[in-house]
């Protein structure tokens, strides 16, 4: 029990201080039935570091980790490469181990992070404010549903055929249970749908994304110009952030809100979390966002420093009238992001993400030469959409015997539709030899 | 100076920043203590931290789409952007630097074999649509996290998908409201919640469409048995409860609660926040409770960054268990199987996108594994063996709000310091000078100026008598009227108090270039 440090001298000391026979003495208002005699049965004793390490290195030895083959894998969560100074300062104790910065005068370094990374993503966004982090980019784009919701007092959402099926998910399941309406757009794979059309005045909003689930990238300054004219808002969800190095961003296209997946910069893969989602708004609606807010300001000799801020629209002051219920955020992916997108800096980000499409670009080229494959998509960032002659699924467990994880089946995000169908996206980590392997091995599968 | 300088330095004339006496540095430094401008104050235009490979020369396919001109980011070389950092972390406070006795909140000691096991690439670098066939063993580590948490709580079914114990509140209140819904059963629109509840637990049952219907706490901190029972009827969906409270008291009447919720028709949610106090000790299923939420950063140690990410897996008793939401993990015929997607059954959508916060189930498995049965006995009776310590060395010089024994965390009020013109505030303040983080302040709601202090089982008893002597000192100084000395306070820290109301009243949320700060202000 090396995490406990007291001894059995200590606990007896203690125990007298306390006026106790026994610990189990200090449970005696747990109603006697409920109390159990001993260590509970059903599961195993203390384990030392070397049999931990043992166990869970054999768990993780079952997998196969996307970095030890050729793997073209994205739908919302995409392998980047990491610098080492990322991972080194997060494991920091003083990040790591903080809590929530409550008291701001010994909390300055978490305060500035967070405000550091609101400039960020308000900048990467074209956004005028951004929040210190939503859990992931699906929650963010829920809340972002949900207040569109509060500003319009409208109730009724329209989800276009090219939002990722999870972010739509989310959001429908807020829908059903606290009670607005999400019209969700069958999905769009060589895009083509009327958003406008079904914006009437109980529109709150309507949600598109880009580059879209199926890799499309599209301008919407038109469609948030008519959105506004209609008095509904243009929420834009971005789920491979590091698109906002290259594209025009949302913020210039007139969107209202922007909900983005911020995993790309400095966060691995980890199995789908934890993530960090984005949430940046126009000025206009800052006192109706959800989540944590880091505020300037100055302290009692006039220097600047941070304090979380607006706490007013929070659930420990407001309670059952809070903006949101939400609590906690992701301060730590939120460093992360931070520091990487600090590293990258204005050249860095945008060489990287030059890097990412034309590498994109050449993978497209490759794959459209091997018989039978069909490319999607006219304009793409990192990712986009193939058609094969067989089902995706079958090729995809294929490739992966030879070792190559070859994108995401559609049929995976939509169970029992567009079967044929594969998602591929490419990265700065993809070598020449990786895109030659799989463009190899994906012409023997289907030969 | 001005309150508000849109993210731009202030201007530190020399000597102005005086320090009990002693005059600033030119730097505005104060020996190790570095003022550390932002990162946007640091722009050497075109360095970049990162060495990339050329791009090759491709035609660009964009589409429609034209590239943005600039996204307005400073540049920085690698060893300014290490020393950033470093310097800010350097001015935090954190559970590895020093006692942190946040109630309600639990900040025990993160073991670095967690993180050392999280970033092992077989778990870090796994990506959620990899084929299931590639990724056996994150879904066997996914199950063996399940069997662990309900075997510790006795429930039935487990979902790991909520990414935080509020988000958890959402996914049990969901349920609770799927079931009612399944049996037709439209006409509960109340959710009753205490008024120690967490603040989270009012704003998810609000949420959910439900109303909110306060019950009030008893002389001895526990919730009004009768007040209760003539509050049930048909228009109840269900309870929301802590336990142990947010007072630190284990809720006596805990089963004949929930005997009196059930036969009223609804369903008793749990708010799991303090279950490091009873875990591996009671399950709360044997307390007659339906659905909890557990905070696996609270519970089991995975640490919480200065604020997130947390992980609130939800554990439902076999009344509520059809009622969970996609994905869970199952026994396929090939190995481990991930249902992804709700389908004609009861089981309702998707609270988040992937299959939950992965890596923080690796930690928590870790931590579980390393204290086993045994050490999470010995664990949750050392929480509440350093709480009543704590609570019993002080209760002669501050005034204890309630009787104890109490759990996990103990609860004392402004009494103590009635005529002293020192606040609970002034009194947290001083603490940091002496190097303490503050206990939980003003919460819960339920007493006047309310200090709450959980100590949690990593605290040696060393640490514990040194926090009790600085805040007896401390109480025995508020009393002899040295009020001065509250109210300044903190001294010696990066910042003194920070003015919150200026920050709320006129918000800067974000460092805006010189230039266009200046015409902002002009405006």
């Amino acid at each position: 029990m090396r995490y406990l440090p007291l001894t059995e001298a200590d606990r007896q000391s203690m125990l007298e201080a306390v006026r106790a026979t026994s610990v189990e003495d200090l449970f005696r208002d747990v109603p006697k039935a409920a109390r159990l005699a001993g260590p509970i049965g059903g599961l195993p004793n203390h384990m030392g570091e070397l049999e931990v390490e043992r166990l869970l290195g054999s768990l993780a030895a079952k997998n196969i980790p996307a970095g030890s083959v050729p793997s073209f894998l994205g739908a919302g969560a995409y392998r980047h490469h990491v610098p080492a100074t990322v991972d080194h300062l997060v494991q920091r104790g003083e990040f790591l181990t903080a809590y929530t910065p409550y008291q701001p005068e010994v909390s300055q370094g978490t305060l500035q992070v967070l405000f550091e990374f609101q400039t960020q993503v308000a900048l990467l966004t074209g956004m005028d404010v951004a929040n210190a982090s939503m859990y992931d980019g699906a929650t963010s784009c829920a809340e972002a549903v949900m207040m569109a919701n509060r500003v319009t007092r409208r109730k009724k959402a329209i989800l276009s055929g090219g939002l990722h099926p999870h972010y739509r998910d989310v959001t429908t399941t807020d829908a059903r249970f606290i009670g607005f309406e999400a019209v969700a757009l069958p999905a769009a794979p060589t895009g083509g749908e009327d958003l406008l059309a079904l914006v009437d005045d109980k529109t709150s909003c309507v949600v598109v994304q880009n580059p879209d689930v199926f890799g499309h990238v599209r301008d919407y300054t038109d469609l948030a110009a008519a959105c506004q004219a209609k008095g509904a808002l243009l929420i834009v969800v971005v789920t491979e952030a590091l698109s906002l190095g290259l594209l025009t961003p949302p913020g210039d296209m007139g969107a209202d809100i922007v909900a983005a997946e911020g995993q790309s910069f400095g966060n691995a893969l980890n199995f789908g979390g934890p993530y960090v989602g984005l949430f940046a708004v126009k000025d206009k609606y800052v006192r109706q966002m959800p989540g944590r807010l880091c505020g300037e300001t100055v302290d009692a000799d006039g220097r600047r420093g941070f304090v979380l801020t607006l706490s007013t629209r929070e659930q420990h002051i407001r309670r059952e009238k809070a903006t949101s219920n939400i609590c906690t955020n992701s301060g730590l992916c939120a460093l992360a992001f931070s520091i990487h997108v600090s590293l990258l800096g204005e050249a860095g980000i945008t060489q990287l993400a030059q890097l990412n499409h034309a590498k994109a670009v050449q993978m497209a080229d490759k794959l459209a030469a091997v018989p039978g494959v069909e490319l999607l998509n006219d304009g793409f960032f990192n990712e986009f959409t193939v058609k094969l002659p067989k089902p995706a699924a079958a090729v995809v467990e294929e490739l992966a015997k030879r070792r190559i994880l070859g994108g995401v089946p559609v049929s995976r995000l939509y169970p029992g539709e567009m079967e044929d169908l594969l998602l591929v996206a490419v990265t700065e980590t993809n070598t020449d030899a990786d895109m030659d392997a799989f463009a190899a091995a994906l012409s023997e599968v289907l030969a | 100076m001005s309150m508000n300088n849109q993210g731009r330095p202030s201007a530190i004339p020399a000597g102005a920043a005086s320090f009990d006496g002693v005059t600033g540095t030119v730097t505005g430094n104060r020996g190790l203590q570095i003022e550390e401008p932002l990162i946007f104050e640091q722009d050497s235009a075109g360095r970049t931290g990162v060495d990339l490979p050329d791009v090759p020369k491709v035609a660009s396919r964009l589409g429609a789409v034209k590239p943005r001109a600039r996204v307005g980011l400073p540049g920085l070389a690698e060893p300014q952007v290490v020393r950033h950092y470093t310097r800010l972390s350097q001015k935090n406070y954190a559970i590895d630097s020093g006692f942190y006795p946040l109630g309600s909140c639990t900040m025990k000691h993160n073991p670095r074999l967690n993180e050392k096991m999280a970033r092992l690439p077989g778990f870090s670098d796994v990506h959620p649509l990899q084929p299931v066939s590639t990724v056996q063993g994150a879904l066997e580590l996914m199950d063996q996290l399940a069997h662990w948490l309900k075997t510790l709580t006795g429930m039935a079914a487990v979902t790991l998908a909520p990414a935080a114990g509020a988000h958890g509140e959402m996914c049990g209140i969901m349920a609770i409201r799927a079931a009612h819904e399944a049996k037709g059963d439209s006409g509960r629109t109340k959710i009753l919640v205490p008024e120690s509840a967490h603040g989270t637990n009012p704003a998810t049952a609000a949420a959910c469409g439900y109303s909110v219907d306060a019950i009030p706490a008893t002389a001895d901190g526990r919730v009004d048995l009768d007040a209760l029972k003539a509050k049930l009827g048909p228009d109840v969906a269900g309870l929301m409860l802590t336990n142990p409270n947010t007072c630190g008291l284990f809720e006596r009447d805990i089963i004949e609660i929930a005997e009196a919720v059930h036969a009223a028709g609804g369903y008793f949610y749990c708010d799991g926040a303090n279950f490091n106090a009873i875990v591996g000790r009671v399950r709360p299923a044997d307390l007659g409770i339906d659905v909890m939420h557990i905070n696996l950063h609270k519970t089991f140690s995975t640490p919480h960054g200065g604020g997130g990410p947390g992980s609130g897996p939800v554990v439902f008793a076999e009344s509520l268990a059809p009622y969970i939401p996609v994905p869970y993990v199952t026994h396929g015929k090939d190995g481990f199987a991930l249902v992804e997607n709700a389908g004609e059954g009861p089981a309702f959508g998707r609270m988040k996108a992937f299959h939950g916060q992965m890596g923080m189930f690796v930690r928590a498995l870790s931590y579980m594994l390393s204290h086993g049965a045994d050490g999470l006995w010995q664990a949750s009776g050392d929480a509440v063996l350093n709480a009543n310590y704590v609570m019993a060395r002080l209760e002669d010089v501050l005034t204890a709000s309630f009787e104890g024994p109490c759990m996990h965390e103990c609860l004392f009020d402004d009494r103590f310091l009635k005529g002293t013109g020192v606040t609970t505030l002034d009194m947290a303040k001083a603490l940091i000078d002496e190097g303490f983080h503050p206990m939980t302040m003003y919460f819960p709601l339920v007493v006047h100026g309310a200090l709450l202090i959980e100590p949690t089982e990593t605290e040696s008893k060393a640490s514990l008598d040194q926090f009790v002597d600085a805040l007896r000192a401390l109480a025995e100084r508020a009393k002899s009227g040295d009020v001065a000395y509250f109210q300044a306070a903190p001294r010696l820290t990066p910042r003194r108090r920070l003015d919150e109301t200026a920050a709320a009243r006129k918000p800067v949320l974000r460092w805006t270039p010189p230039v266009a700060a200046e015409a902002l202000a002009a405006e």
